[in-house]
């Protein structure tokens, strides 16, 4: 369970995250939904503590992250894997050294251990027969899947996923909502994502935030958004709609 | 900003590197890769300028001192002590500046733009003593070494320009070379060669490290490091003179 209260930031003059507060559960998909620039990366990005908020508190279960204190920031993330809006695969390593990498890094694994995990992970994504592919050689979907075979190489506690499948055709959008939805279930983890695609809220949404313009405009459940009488959020919704 | 303000944000940058290894062996790993691209990508290199700054002091040292009163080995000394005392760590170290800072810059300052900063500190490592300490560390062991070669070559450069042009004969270079030869001299000259490799590699992980906006910014970087670097090079020679050379 992730709490929020009250969480601001500002930009200069710009606020751009006005007093935010929510609670994300344990086992549940929580969708952030908004408009482009209203603020979901800042709050992602605040929130696992690469930006220094300006006031307000985030807890992972109680530990409260505390931007200045950065050997416990680091003992919190231990238990994240993010997924990056833009994948942020290390380039100069092989799709199979980018998912070894925290393995590397935080277990005593052997390397034949290492791999048998690799190799589960990128089936997990749908990736086969890529390991020794350099992320320039590979898709832009194929990338955001690899980000996620990275994310849960660890058994970590919470996901983070700031618009899984932007710039995705509906198909592959889709392998990837599943993915998301079962990794949740299966290893029991809060899981965030940041979307704009309506269609994910109404196929996996267990609770959903609507942000405007750096506030907390509107939760609910995704039967709730359909009902919602809340003017900016129908107008959200409607923009979507294709029939 | 001012000058405080960076150089201030230099020496935390510096500091936030010293904390537990998340996994030694790793870091160990890293260090071996790096020395390993320091120190023998720079070898072609430092040998080229190396023999030719031999043989060109060699040359114009000659030129100045035309009297038959000198003796030829003069030739020998101040060659063989400029070279050791200034040429070789001091122009090798400013001609890796502009080789290994620049790559180290864009190196990391593209890993910023990329998100691949965040990525690692996302995962709870600490991104900065990552990528930095390596680097640094290969930087001090491998840049002393790399000067000792230049100091050998451009002997060499020397007394071969001194043969092939007939200013001055292998033995008369050698013998001059000798009688000068002080083993203060050449510790100096490593206290130098140290210094140098961690200005350039520090100043450039910093100036890559913290990198802000697209590929042009990452450019700009690695131009800054360059620059910086070798200022600080060069204002560090003339301090680390003052200290420890009295005459
Ligand atoms: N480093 C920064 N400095 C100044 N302003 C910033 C900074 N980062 C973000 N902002 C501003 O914060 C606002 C919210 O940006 P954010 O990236 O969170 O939007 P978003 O909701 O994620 O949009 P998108 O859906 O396009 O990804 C924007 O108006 C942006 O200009
Ligand atoms: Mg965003």
């Amino acid at each position: 369970m992730i709490e929020l209260i009250d969480v601001r930031k500002s930009y200069q003059e710009k606020e751009v995250l006005k007093g935010i507060s929510t609670v994300f559960e344990t086992g549940k998909i929580n969708l952030v939904i908004g408009a482009s620039g209203h603020g979901k990366s800042v709050l992602m990005r605040s929130m696992v503590g690469l930006i220094d908020i300006d006031q307000g508190s985030i807890s992972y279960d109680k530990r409260v992250l505390d931007y200045e204190n950065y050997d416990q920031t680091r003992e919190i993330r231990r238990d994240i894997g993010m997924l990056f809006q833009g994948s942020a695969l290390f380039n100069s390593a092989s799709v199979q050294d980018n998912v070894e990498f925290p393995l590397k890094m935080f277990t005593t694994m052997t390397k034949e251990e290492r791999l048998d995990r690799v190799n589960f992970c990128l089936k997990h994504v749908n990736l086969e027969n890529v390991n020794s592919k350099f992320p320039s050689e590979i898709s832009g979907g194929m990338k955001k899947r690899v980000g996620i075979a990275r994310a849960i190489a660890l058994d970590i506690k919470y996901l983070f996923c700031d618009e899984p499948n932007s710039g995705l055709d509906p198909i592959t959008s889709r392998v990837i909502d599943n993915l998301i939805k079962d990794i949740t279930e299966e290893f029991n983890i809060t899981t965030i994502i940041n979307t704009h695609d309506m269609k994910t809220v109404f196929d996996i949404g267990d609770n959903i935030i609507f942000i405007y313009n750096g506030d907390k405009w509107w939760e609910g459940t995704k039967s709730g958004v359909k009902n919602s009488n809340n003017k900016e959020l129908q107008a959200f919704l409607n923009a979507s709609y294709i029939e | 900003m001012s000058i405080f303000f960076y150089f201030g944000r230099y020496l935390l940058f510096l500091r936030s590197m010293f904390t537990q290894p998340e996994k030694l062996s790793v870091y160990v790993e890293r260090l071996f890769a790096e020395m390993v691209a320091i120190g023998i990508g720079s070898l072609p290199i430092v040998i080229l300028i190396s023999i030719f700054q031999g043989a060109v002091t060699t040359v114009q040292t000659a030129y100045q001192l035309v009297t038959p009163m000198i003796p030829k080995t003069t030739i020998g000394i101040i060659v063989s002590d400029s070279t050791i005392l200034e040429l070789a760590p001091t122009i090798t170290s400013l001609v890796l500046a502009g080789k290994v800072g620049s790559h180290i810059a864009s190196e990391i300052g593209t890993m910023r733009i990329n998100e691949e900063i965040d990525a690692l500190e996302v995962m709870g490592i600490n991104s900065a003593a990552f990528l930095g300490l390596p680097k640094i560390l290969a930087g001090i062991v491998m840049i002393p070494i790399l000067v000792i070669i230049s100091i050998f070559l451009s002997e060499l450069g020397g007394i071969l320009a001194g043969h092939l042009s007939g200013v001055l004969t292998a033995d008369q270079y050698i013998q001059g070379a000798r009688s000068s030869f002080q083993l203060f001299n050449l510790q100096f000259s490593l206290i130098k060669a140290f210094t140098f490799g961690f200005i350039i590699t520090s100043v450039s992980c910093f100036h890559g490290y913290f990198t802000q906006g697209g590929a042009l910014e990452v450019g700009e970087s690695s131009t800054k490091a360059v620059v910086y670097s070798s200022i600080m090079i060069l204002v560090s020679d003339y301090l680390l003179a003052q200290l420890f050379l009295k005459v």
